[in-house]
């Protein structure tokens, strides 16, 4: 019966192939060679998944030992990969919309040269192959291997541009935020280890982290999940490291779908989701990553209204959705933030691929001050685009109404006061969501002649993902009703339970009374609907063409944030960099050496002179001495 | 027999190749040789285990009561098999340069390994310092013939600094020697050796400095930028792949088993040089453009995390360490190897005359790519291993009172190790080519095989560690519990 | 007789040759000096000398007989010091046309 789990190590296998296969031969294999073989392993995973999926669907889950990675005494760590609910979850999450943007790249991305097409793909199938390391490791050292692979594939897909320069600064900064988590995230397993003498989530034997959790102290079990979070903030763009996440949108469009939107910055959720157990027994710690994720949330939305690259506001967008679902994390919703995650990874990806299609026939062009009336010229496009919109602003039955209700209902039933603020969030996700596709997609067009003439609707190969995603945006939400619409329609939450069971034993996160919760839906849908209402008509005739001033200057520079991390933390650094490389090296360590020597040379100069080479001297001295011996040895007493 | 067959063979090689006149066949011979020395190594560690073929001893100056013993627990196997491997890779790679005299210059390099091999392998403290100095003494010479400019000046601040540090050691080997019970230098008897607690304080001083500036740790590493600066790249691989792991060896198998109260005593002190030397080493490295400079510095910060393991008392700290000196012997010559391909296309080693190298020489641009990824030590690379079992000693060890700290302030160094790197590749490989890289071209055949294997190792240890943790278990298990032994 | 006079007198000898050492630069009267102080030490020695056979002679018939032997030791070096002395001495003169000490000191270069 368990033949299929046994294959679980095919998942990750497959795109390393690829990695291999798109990396080495780059320069031999064609274009249309490499992006099969990329898709195809993609694919591969995909299908392993499907099948992974429907044994776990029965209730059988697996943990596959492989070999042993390090062990030292008592401490083992195993190379493992672990097949249950959550992480199956994720596979097809990662390998079904990595398969499409695989296939979508192979479009997009089809005038590079060919050794450079071949680089992209192995790069992607690298990035699939570290993240699913992350989601089927077994132990939080093998997820810890995942999440610094995905680190270094982001920078490497940030920088694939290689020759600018500004690409490659946004992409050293993703990789150095993303490194001040980890140290968060390594310090956590180390504790771990320090305490549990185990990293491993949880075995038969009752020896994993999970099981043993009670032996860790309070302290030990906030200053852990505080650790984990550090490292979650870093990967998932929260405050106070998501400043990179914008950034990162100097990668090609693709990347910043699969990586940026839809995979790699929901890694964070899905460790605090693994490690549920410890944050249900961390309280101060949940309302740390709920305080963080709502303030998140708010502050990106803010950003994201007077953004006008079409990329950067879905970045903005996205900073803000994950801080919904560490809001869902806080408050104890966990499927509603698992839930969202995968809402939103279909719409997402949708919006970054249908913005990736605006920019290709744009002739990459991202400032939306220069688009306008798209709609015609790209139906598909649009079509797509504007389900994306509407899933992601929560309008019913679309996709992201349910998963975002579900973690607000949770927020409103822990403190009212998240909810409101939550909502408010909401109302400005709708708002600058549809500024966007008002300004692009209505109006008239804004660009210049020659793109005018260029512009066309992208090829098959990028519309199906866009279609595919599409439909799973709209009917994605269908897994997930709420029992106040319709009583046992939560699939999710029953495939998820045994992943949150003890959490649930522990403290069951409560919903409102099934009127209130169908009343707040109402409020943050009407909310919603205003202002999609609003920026609709207003954006459609009069886009926003002028340089912001006053309160939404400071918006538009994103409240200074970067400026800010600049003065205080880089410039510092590099200063002390300097002073330490030009004068504090070279004058008071080497100074210190050299004056050693220095000072040997001086004394042998000083000593030297006594030896005059006057026969004079030599007598006088000599008698002096034994004058002086003379009196040693019979005046001085002892 | 082993030990002394990795002894004598490059002695005796070496001594013949001041003969071989020609430059070719002085490569041929020296590459031949260290191949076979590599074979025998390789023996050593993974075909004998007999322990008699491991062990040698002899008479040698019996009215000072030293012997000539040699012997080789794990460590030594892995530390006799990374400077077996080196050997050969060092000559391949740079099979392509030119030396004036080139048969003395590669005399000595035989000869140097003579001594690395025999301190590696020693057993008595005497004949342990005998082969020390005899290990500085061709480097001294390799450097101040054929090195750069200021090879003079430089050299001699090198010689005369370790110098120092190993005649402090020779004072308390004597010491030590004086109160062994059978008055004897053979290792065993100096782990019998009981000492008073303030006795111990101040010898661990003197066992300290010495192995301290070898490694060398801040504040004592001035020489060391300036020497790997000067030095022909071949001796520069062999120094801080090699010569530099000394340092570590001398704490593991002759301070820590020999004067355990002072390392307890005066661990935290220690420990806290090597937690600023991890920052300042980072926090330098960042503005250094010379490519070997910065190697050093890097290193520096490197060297400086595994004397915190060591001195923070913890046996998967020590074990990390062990790994990590293998790890970083191969991650650095490697970095090496690509210095000295740049330096010898462009003839600069400046940053800010490079750049735009991933256009012109993708597979150099790979190699060091990953070769950096190894240097901020990033999973499923080989320095993880060992950094992650090193910092995870330190987290968790019993014997310092501030680990905590010593981890955090430590771990910052993590992130400032992909701070500099990353900067580097930037600067060498990204951006736009300047008017030296414009016409560059990739490297050649033999250089891309021996940069290959290195990878290879790389990830195949980095992925696979187990066999050198086995490895050296016992070894650590040995200096771990006489690191308990001698508490009062 | 008293001691004492002898050591006076042989204290007298002894300084005279220190300040003549000291304070002349001919290397001639240098050595006559430093011969001065070595015969300042023989009279001391034959002094002592005489005293103990003086107070030992019942006991053992060479009492202080060893302080004429070094008196013997010392007059022999003596001679041969004086010949290599001199020699060097004449051979500083025909160097330099001098025998002034001072001029030694370029042996220093």
């Amino acid at each position: 019966m368990n033949n299929v789990l046994h294959l679980v190590w095919l998942v990750p296998f497959f795109p390393l192939v690829g990695f291999l296969i798109t990396g080495l031969l780059r320069k031999q294999l064609s274009k249309p060679l490499i992006s099969i073989i990329g898709s195809g392993m993609v694919l591969a995973s995909f299908i392993v998944s499907v099948l992974l999926f429907t044994e776990v669907k029965n209730g059988n889950t697996y943990v596959a030992n492989l070999f042993d990675f390090i062990s030292f005494g008592t401490l083992s760590i195993p190379f493992a990969f672990q097949i249950d609910q959550l992480s199956s979850l994720f596979l097809l999450i990662i390998t079904g919309i990595g398969f499409l943007i695989h296939l979508y790249s192979s479009a997009y991305m089809h005038e590079e040269r060919n050794e450079h097409f071949g680089r992209f793909f192995s790069y992607l199938n690298l990035f699939v192959f570290s993240m699913l390391l992350l989601v089927l490791g077994a132990n939080y050292v093998i997820m810890f291997i995942g999440w610094e692979g995905v680190g270094l594939c982001s920078y490497l897909l940030i920088g694939y541009w290689f020759k600018n320069v500004e690409y490659g600064n946004a992409a050293k900064k993703a990789f150095i935020m993303n490194r001040i988590g980890d140290l968060g995230f390594l310090i956590a397993i180390f504790w771990l280890i320090a305490k549990l003498g185990t990293v491993t989530y949880s075995t038969p034997e009752g020896t994993g982290v999970f099981d043993l959790f009670q032996k860790l102290t309070r302290t030990d079990l906030i200053g852990i999940t505080l650790l984990l979070f550090v490292g979650a903030t870093g990967k998932s763009a929260q405050i106070p490291l998501y400043t990179w996440l914008p950034d990162a949108m100097a990668g090609p469009t693709p990347v910043s779908a699969l990586i940026h939107a839809a995979t790699m910055v929901t890694a964070g959720i899905y460790m605090i989701a693994r490690s549920n157990v410890l944050y249900t027994m961390a309280p101060y710690t949940q309302s740390v990553v709920a305080a963080v994720g709502l303030a998140t949330a708010l502050f990106a939305a803010t950003i994201a209204i007077k953004q006008n690259d079409i990329k950067k506001v879905l970045a903005y967008s996205t900073v803000s959705q994950l801080g919904y679902m560490f809001l869902g994390l806080g408050v104890g919703a966990y499927t509603g933030a698992v839930f969202h995650v995968m809402t939103h990874a279909f719409f997402k990806a949708l919006l970054f691929l249908g913005a990736g299609s605006v920019i290709h026939a744009m002739h990459h062009e991202q400032d939306i001050r220069k688009m306008g009336g798209l709609s015609k010229k790209l139906p598909i496009t649009h079509a797509t685009f504007l389900i994306g919109c509407i899933a992601i602003a929560g309008i019913p039955p679309f996709s992201g109404f349910f998963s975002k209700d579900e973690i607000l209902a949770f927020a409103y039933a822990k403190d009212p006061l998240y909810y409101y603020l939550g909502v408010a969030g909401a109302a400005m996700t709708a708002f600058y969501m549809f500024r966007l596709y008002a300004t692009t997609f209505r109006g008239t067009f804004r660009g210049t002649e020659e793109q005018k003439h260029h512009l066309h609707e992208s090829p098959a190969a990028m519309t199906i993902p866009l279609v595919v995603l599409a439909i799973l945006a709209a009917v994605g939400g269908f897994i997930g009703i709420p029992e106040s619409i319709m009583p046992d329609a939560h699939k999710l939450e029953h495939f998820l339970e045994p992943i949150f069971a003890k959490s649930n034993e522990i403290q069951m996160a409560a919903l409102p009374e099934h009127h209130t919760e169908i009343n707040l839906m109402v409020i943050s849908v009407a909310l919603a609907l205003g202002m999609i209402i609003f920026a609709w008509f207003r954006y459609s005739k009069k886009p926003e063409l002028n340089e912001p001033a006053g309160f939404g200057k400071v918006l538009a520079d994103k409240w200074y944030i970067d400026e800010l991390y600049n003065f205080v933390v880089v410039k510092p650094l590099n200063g002390l960099a300097r002073f330490m490389n030009s004068f504090f090296e070279k004058k008071v360590v080497d100074g210190m050496v050299n004056g050693v020597g220095r000072l040997v040379n001086y004394t042998s100069r000083q000593v030297r002179l006594l030896q005059s080479g006057l026969v004079g001297n030599y007598v006088l001295l000599m008698v002096l001495s034994m004058l002086a011996l003379f009196i040693v040895k019979f005046f001085i007493k002892k | 027999m082993v030990p002394v067959l990795l002894i004598v063979i490059p002695l005796v090689s070496g001594l013949l190749g001041f003969l071989i006149k020609q430059e070719k066949s002085a490569k041929v011979w020296s590459l031949l040789t260290s191949i076979i020395t590599m074979v025998v190594s390789i023996l050593g560690i993974a075909v004998l285990h007999n322990p008699e073929y491991l062990q040698t001893d002899v008479a040698w100056l019996p009215d000072l009561g030293s012997r000539f013993s040699l012997s080789m627990d794990g460590m030594s196997k892995m530390l006799c098999l990374l400077t077996g491997i080196a050997y050969p890779g060092i000559f391949i790679a740079t099979w392509n340069s030119t030396y004036k005299n080139a048969h003395q210059f590669y005399a000595l390099m035989l000869l140097m390994q003579t001594g690395l091999m025999g301190v590696f392998v020693a057993s008595d403290a005497l004949l342990f310092y005998f082969f020390w100095e005899l290990a500085l003494i061709p480097a001294y010479f390799l450097c101040s013939i054929w090195g750069g400019e200021r090879r003079v000046a430089v050299t001699f601040k090198f010689f005369i600094y370790t110098f120092v540090g190993s005649l402090l050691m020779l004072i308390a080997i004597i010491w030590v020697y004086f109160h062994t019970p059978d008055h004897s230098f053979a290792m065993s008897s100096f782990y019998k050796v009981n000492l008073a607690g303030n006795t111990q304080g101040w010898l661990f001083w003197l066992f300290f400095l010495a192995f301290a500036i070898k490694m060398p740790l801040f504040p004592f590493h001035t020489w060391q930028p300036d020497t790997y600066e000067q030095s022909p790249t071949a001796v520069t691989m062999v120094l801080s792949g090699i010569m530099v792991k000394m340092g570590v060896f001398g704490i593991l198998r002759w301070l820590a088993p020999v004067v355990p109260v002072g390392l307890w005593g005066y661990g935290d002190p220690a420990a806290t040089m090597c937690v600023i030397g991890m920052i300042y080493g980072s926090i330098v490295a960042m503005q250094q453009d010379d490519l070997k400079r910065f190697v050093a510095y890097s290193s520096i910060a490197h060297m400086g995390l595994m004397g915190l393991a060591i001195f923070v008392t913890s046996s998967i700290g020590i074990q990390g360490v062990m790994v990590q000196m293998f790890a970083h012997g191969i991650n650095i010559i490697g970095l090496w190897i690509v210095v000295e391909l740049i330096e010898r296309q462009f003839h600069t080693r400046k940053m800010s005359e490079l750049g735009g190298l991933a256009q012109k020489a993708p597979s150099l641009a790979i190699m060091l790519v990953v070769l950096s990824l190894a240097n901020v030590s990033l999973p499923l690379t080989n320095a993880f291993i060992g950094e992650f079992m090193m910092f995870n000693g330190v987290f968790g060890s019993k014997a310092s009172n501030y680990h905590y700290i010593f981890m955090v302030v430590g771990g910052i160094s993590i992130i400032l190790s992909a701070v500099y790197t990353l900067n580097m590749l930037q600067k060498v490989l990204f951006g736009n080519t300047s008017s030296l890289t414009a016409n560059a071209r990739d490297i050649k055949v033999n250089e891309k095989f021996v940069l290959a294997v290195l990878l290879i190792g790389i990830v195949v240890m980095g992925v696979y560690p187990k066999p050198m943790i086995e490895a050296t278990r016992h070894a650590v298990d040995a200096i771990y519990s006489k690191m308990f032994v001698k508490l009062p | 007789m008293l001691i004492e006079r002898y050591i006076y007198l042989a204290i007298a000898l002894f300084c005279i040759g220190i300040v003549g050492v000291l304070a002349r630069r001919n290397a001639i009267i240098i050595f006559m000096c430093i011969e001065l102080m070595l015969n300042a030490v023989n009279l001391l020695l034959v002094a002592f000398s005489k005293m103990h056979y003086a107070a030992g002679v019942a006991k053992n018939a060479t009492a202080g007989i060893d302080g004429q032997l070094f008196v013997f030791f010392i007059m022999v070096v003596a001679a041969a010091e004086v010949s290599v002395g001199l020699a060097i001495i004449v051979m500083m003169y025909r160097n330099t046309h001098s025998v002034d000490v001072n001029f030694l000191n370029r042996l220093k270069h």
